[in-house]
């Protein structure tokens, strides 16, 4: 009975050394450790990917670490201070930025490409063009067959991104609720909140029913875009970058990145990088539209 | 000699005795977690509106109840999958099978056990969707009926290992005076061995029913999770949102200590309320039929 305390003992000192040797090794490096840690949306977790492979490239000397998870984990990452460079496909919320000055932070944005919303249906659909009106009106419910749209005589299912996605959150504010920051639409209950891009595409792909959106990166020949007109009258637009860049394709949004105060050292370096000329044009290939002209 | 014999002896019985108590403690902790993360939910969300119909988190609609009759109609449908083909299953293995066949059948079952749910889940989504849709002439194949059906699939080896186990149990002697009162041995099986293994097979069906109601990345992929309150059995075909593909999905990106956080945790208790009064009732029963055959042996 005299020895019941050792093994408890030997637990605690365990977790103890632990400890020690983590208390060490924390903070991320924003000096010239040569890593930097980048996190957050999904939508540009490819492309922030293809960045860090070719600066590496140029670079072996540094290290970068991309991780997807959303655009709010991003920016949760960064406030904590576990990320030097947080990805996101939405501007930072009032909230966010509080939160960030009370953690002693202070984010700073930039945009680092533009990226439009095609709206897409299955290959068979009849339907090629629709107004923003008339898709508000599909995802809130109020249209409910296709042959209201000039389709088959068919009944809708919507597709959706989970509600954590910033893509998701996008198309709410400008496509259901037109930007009015007073309309109070909602989605149908009935939309499928499915939790990846896959799952929309391999839905989209089989279900002449379907109707769905997602980045203009994510959409191949096996479904169809629908042209999008903002008014009756203003013409139907199909995404591609010439007309993201005009203004004419009503449904875009910028891509950012967020440092926590101005950005110095490696990760300075690597911002000024993926803005010139040299990294724009991977923008391109992954469909997503380029900052440069 | 004998003294570090004796310590060793003692240091080896502590260690062990830790363990054991650990498990007490992690659900005493986990348990005390859950209600520390979970209640503030009763205080910040008035009681109407989080029993109510409609869930959308981002704009403060915490209606919980769609997602509870989600998972309820999804494990049901599971449920009426994996009873009969996983006692059936257990039946021919343990009282039918040759030898040989029972040799090759029970390793596969297992393996079928292994399987991981998100593979399930891909096929769903690509093959077992599809198929429906077309099949019943559903607007979307993505419907609970798909969810139950793999959940089904998945829940079924639980049910056959631990059921052909407690067939095993029945002492031959059962079917052997059985057979010999004139019996079938269809008659055998129904009216003699599968009464008296009765408890045994309960709880196969019981751990089953937990199997179905905690997975999560299956029901997630396949489901549809729309958040449609189910109002009949019609709800079986229809896309449906449970309460693990909700905590799953929404988990990650909500901000540590908000209402919707809360809102989670609370869905977790009601989870593991659930599950413990399925394993309560479970136990319960087979404690009660447990102490009628002891005053019959004896």
């Amino acid at each position: 009975m005299k020895y019941f305390w050792i093994p408890p003992l030997f637990i605690l000192l365990f977790f103890l050394a632990g400890c020690a040797s983590q208390s060490g090794a924390a903070n991320p490096s924003s000096d010239n450790a040569g890593t930097i840690e980048n996190k957050g949306s999904d939508t540009i977790v490819n492309l922030a990917l293809a960045w860090a492979e070719e600066y590496q490239n140029v670079n072996p000397d540094i290290r970068i670490s991309v991780t997807g998870g959303g655009s709010g984990t991003g920016i949760a990452a960064l406030i904590n201070g576990t990320v030097d460079i947080a990805n996101a496909s939405r501007q930072i919320k009032a909230e966010e930025i509080e939160a960030a000055q009370a953690n002693g932070g202070d984010p700073v944005e930039f945009v680092i490409a533009r990226d439009a919303i095609a709206v897409i249906v299955h290959l068979d659909n009849p339907v090629n063009e629709l107004t923003l009106q008339q898709i508000s009106d599909i995802y809130s419910g109020k249209i409910n067959n296709w042959l209201e749209v000039g389709g088959d005589d068919r009944p809708i299912v919507r597709l959706s991104r989970e509600t954590n996605s910033g893509t998701h959150v996008y198309f709410l504010e400008e496509v259901l609720r037109l930007g009015d920051k007073e309309n109070k639409t909602l989605f149908s209950q009935n939309t499928l909140l499915l939790p990846s891009s896959e799952g929309i595409s391999a839905e989209i792909r089989h279900n002449p029913n379907a109707i769905g959106y997602d980045g203009l990166g994510y959409v191949t020949h096996e479904m169809k875009v629908i042209a999008v007109a903002r008014e009756t009258d203003t013409g139907y637009i199909l995404p591609s970058a010439e007309t993201v860049n005009n203004g004419k394709y009503p449904i875009a949004r910028d891509l950012y990145m967020y440092t926590n105060g101005e950005p110095t050292g490696v990760v300075k370096t690597y911002l000024d990088w993926i803005l010139s000329a040299e990294a724009q044009p991977i923008v391109t290939d992954l469909g997503f539209v380029p900052m440069l002209p | 000699m004998d003294n570090t014999l004796n310590w060793r002896e003692k240091i080896i019985t502590r260690f062990i005795k830790v363990s054991g108590y650990s498990a007490i403690i992690f659900v005493g902790l986990i348990f005390y977690f859950l209600l520390r993360e979970g209640l503030p939910t009763l205080r910040e969300v008035r009681f109407e509106s989080l029993f109510a119909t409609r869930w959308y988190p981002i704009e403060e609609y915490f209606g919980i109840l769609p997602l509870i009759g989600g998972s309820l109609i999804v494990t049901i449908g599971a449920t009426l999958i994996a009873v009969p083909f996983g006692i059936g299953t257990a039946v021919y293995i343990s009282e039918i099978a040759p030898r040989w066949m029972r040799e090759i059948l029970k390793p596969l079952v297992e393996v079928l056990g292994g399987l991981p749910s998100v593979v399930l889940g891909f096929l769903g989504i690509l093959v077992l969707s599809p198929y429906l849709r077309v099949l019943l002439n559903l607007p979307t194949g993505l419907t609970a009926l798909a969810g139950s059906l793999l959940l089904g699939g998945i829940a079924i080896p639980t049910v056959v290992s631990v059921a052909e186990d407690a067939l095993d149990a029945v002492p031959r002697s059962y079917r052997d005076a059985a057979l010999a009162l004139g019996a079938t041995e269809w008659q055998t099986i129904w009216r003699v061995t599968l009464p008296a293994a009765r408890s045994g097979v309960l709880t196969a069906v019981m751990l089953g029913v937990g199997r179905a109601i905690g997975e999560t990345m299956t029901v997630m992929m396949v489901t549809g999770n729309a958040p449609v309150m189910p109002t009949g059995l019609g709800a079986l075909f229809a896309p449906a949102r449970t309460m693990t593909a909700t905590i799953a999905a929404e988990m990650g990106e909500v901000a540590n200590g908000s209402v919707h956080y809360h809102v989670l945790f609370f869905i977790g208790i009601v989870l593991f309320m659930i599950s413990l009064i399925v394993n309560v009732t479970a136990s319960a029963v087979v404690f009660r039929q447990r102490k009628r055959q002891e005053r019959i042996l004896s």
